[in-house]
């Protein structure tokens, strides 16, 4: 595994697993997987279709019960917390999240509460306060009356975000919040990303796309196969020998002209000068 | 975070100590509105028949007043009929609320589940196999009908489950289920004798006729704690139109929650059920239209109860009234449901080609 080599301070991570293996039925996904995932940074998990890196992400999330090991949350063996506690430090976006028809932002926003709620407390002044933040960081506060299905899919992701926003959580796991955004929409997703990083947060999400992944993460985590091939830095990650172990891609890492990370531009069979 | 933005607009809330909730005028408008509709049509069924009573008396004699023929009258022959109509209307359009909300789906109903056909099938099983009947009478029936409910409610549920439930998994079983009990209940009538098909069939068309007082405690009974838990629970219900991933990360314990939500829909279907007989369509429309009239894009739970109390209710006076002979309430559920149903399926075929 590549060490992490980063001029950022480091917090202890406050989420991670050790030795988990997670399985459908017979078949393990993951097996015997240890990672740590680094406080107020944005880490991507990368891999090939069928790897596990949705697992990994869901695992951490307490979705998916691993059989052995556990994974920690602040010290703690997750599985052994209440749902409502890891609901309260840990927000989470699965893959293509459905809303009713007719729902409107605020409402929808609003439902990221739910943790802080009960029968009784259920719309306190923090409440209003807080999804009205969540609202305007996103930004999607002009849109709060319009009904969820009428908007942009850019729009909608926009508006989930917000909603695990509204949950009040340092950590965010958001499992490909780009899939089915072309790609103006998926930058803008992404740079709102960046702006959770920026005011604090933990981000943790699986990306698709290998270029947006290098330019927008602080860490990637590469699977394959169910283990972790490396994880640290895109700059010191991302090589055309990884890429060919992880993926059995052809590709030349170049400079992004852009930004300063590096860029993979991949080979196909044709179309080579 | 700096707030110079002009706030967005939230949902306004209501703070009394403590207690705190969203402020939803529209539904509370609506709520009242249908409480007082579903409260006029309950005092027409007590004032319309042989001997009709205006309404100001039926209203006087409600309160304790009257005079003495109108007290027999409505006390002891009407007021059956009515609280029965009432009380499964509301059970039965909670009782649809909920399995559509945890189907996520509007064509979960306890009927389209097989719930109702499951408590039709036992019903007829007790008149026609046992004879039992003559002996235990019609709380009997009830007790069979109720318990042929939930064995098939939760045996469709059992089925169904696959790490997770999917709702149109569930309908798919739950119609597959209703058809075999169906199926069953043909089978059995035609082994039977006249006088028992006679009787069963009276029974399986739902209906409020020569409803007494011990029909009225059984189903209050019932209703009124599994609507206390309903009433409990239903706060941890709402993030879980969201799907399952969703309701977990929001801090639900979605198996539990849904598992209890689902087995009081089912025991509310089975009340029901043993109270009046099958009475269709009315926990499939009830909800669908609850929500259309409160605008709100989930289906609201006191809505829908009320509503099904007016539509049952309704139902009634029209088959009492509409033709010379009085039919029984299925028959006319079945008229505005039958439609009603091809509306949402068509509806639903528009927007998924959309």
């Amino acid at each position: 595994m590549t060490t992490t080599d980063n001029t950022r301070v480091e917090a202890p991570s406050r989420l991670g697993a050790q030795g988990i293996t997670v399985g459908y039925g017979d078949r393990a996904v993951l097996s015997g997987l240890d990672v740590a995932i680094p406080t107020g940074q944005v880490t991507t998990i990368i891999g090939p279709n069928g790897c596990g890196k949705s697992t990994l992400l869901r695992t951490l999330s307490r979705l998916l019960k691993p059989t052995t090991g556990t994974v920690l949350l602040d010290g703690q063996d997750i599985a052994r917390l209440k749902t409502k506690d890891v609901a309260k430090k840990l927000g989470l976006l699965p893959q293509a999240p459905i809303a009713p028809d007719g729902l409107t932002v605020a409402d929808l926003v609003a439902r990221g509460r739910h943790p802080h709620q009960s029968w009784l407390r259920q719309w306190s002044s923090d409440d209003d306060q807080t999804v009205a933040e969540a609202l305007t960081m996103t930004g999607v506060a002009d849109l709060a009356d319009r009904p969820v299905d009428a908007l942009s899919g850019g729009q909608r992701q926009r508006v989930w975000i917000s909603m695990t926003l509204a949950q009040g959580t340092d950590l965010l796991l958001l499992d490909e919040p780009t899939t089915y955004l072309d790609l103006a929409h998926a930058l803008d997703v992404l740079d709102l990303v960046d702006d959770l990083q920026e005011a604090g947060r933990t981000v943790v999400m699986v990306l698709h796309d290998l270029n947006l992944a290098v330019r927008y993460s602080d860490q990637l985590i590469v699977m394959t196969q169910g283990r972790i091939l490396a994880q640290g830095h895109p700059r010191d990650v991302i090589s055309a020998e990884l890429l060919h172990e992880a993926f059995g891609l052809n590709a030349r890492v170049i400079d992004d002209p852009v930004s300063d990370r590096p860029m993979i531009v991949p080979i196909g069979r044709n179309h080579v000068r | 975070m700096t707030e110079t933005l002009v706030k967005p607009s939230v949902a306004p809330g209501v703070r009394l100590g403590r207690i705190s909730f969203v402020w939803r005028p529209w539904m509370l408008l609506v709520a009242v509105v249908l409480a007082a509709l579903a409260f006029l049509l309950f005092c027409l069924s007590l004032s319309i028949g042989d001997f009709s009573i205006p309404l100001p008396r039926v209203v006087a004699t409600l309160l304790g007043g009257g005079k003495r023929v109108d007290q027999f009258v409505i006390m002891d022959l009407r007021l059956p009929r009515a609280l029965v109509g009432l009380i499964v209307g509301i059970v039965l359009g909670v009782s649809g609320a909920l399995t559509q909300s945890l189907a996520r789906n509007p064509l979960a109903s306890p009927d389209v589940l097989g719930i109702t056909w499951g408590a039709s099938a036992a019903a007829v099983a007790m008149v026609t196999v046992s004879g039992a009947v003559e002996i235990t009478g019609s709380l009997g029936l009830s007790t069979a009908a109720l318990i042929g409910g939930v064995a098939t409610g939760l045996l469709v549920y059992a089925l169904a489950w696959r790490r997770g439930i999917d709702g149109f998994r569930l309908i798919l079983i739950g119609v597959s289920v209703g058809a075999f009990m169906e199926a069953i209940t043909t089978w059995l009538l035609v082994g039977a004798n006249l006088r028992d098909v006679a009787r069963a069939q009276a029974w399986m068309i739902g209906s409020l006729d020569g409803r007494s007082w011990s029909d009225v405690w059984l189903v209050l009974g019932g209703g009124l704690v599994l609507l206390a838990i309903v009433w409990a629970a239903a706060f941890q219900l709402k993030p879980m139109h969201f799907g399952d991933d969703v309701a977990a990360g929001l801090g639900v314990r979605q198996n539990l929650v849904r598992a209890v939500l689902m087995l009081c829909a089912v025991l509310l279907a089975g009340f029901a059920v043993s109270a009046a007989g099958p009475i269709p369509f009315i926990a499939l429309v009830a909800p669908q239209i609850a929500m259309r009239v409160s605008r709100f894009p989930t289906p609201p739970l006191v809505a829908s109860g009320l509503v099904g109390a007016a539509l049952l209710l309704a139902s009634d006076l029209l088959a009492r009234t509409l033709l010379p002979i009085a039919l029984p309430v299925g028959v006319v559920t079945a008229v505005i449901g039958g439609p009603f149903l091809i509306y949402l399926l068509v509806r639903s075929n528009l927007r998924r080609a959309s």
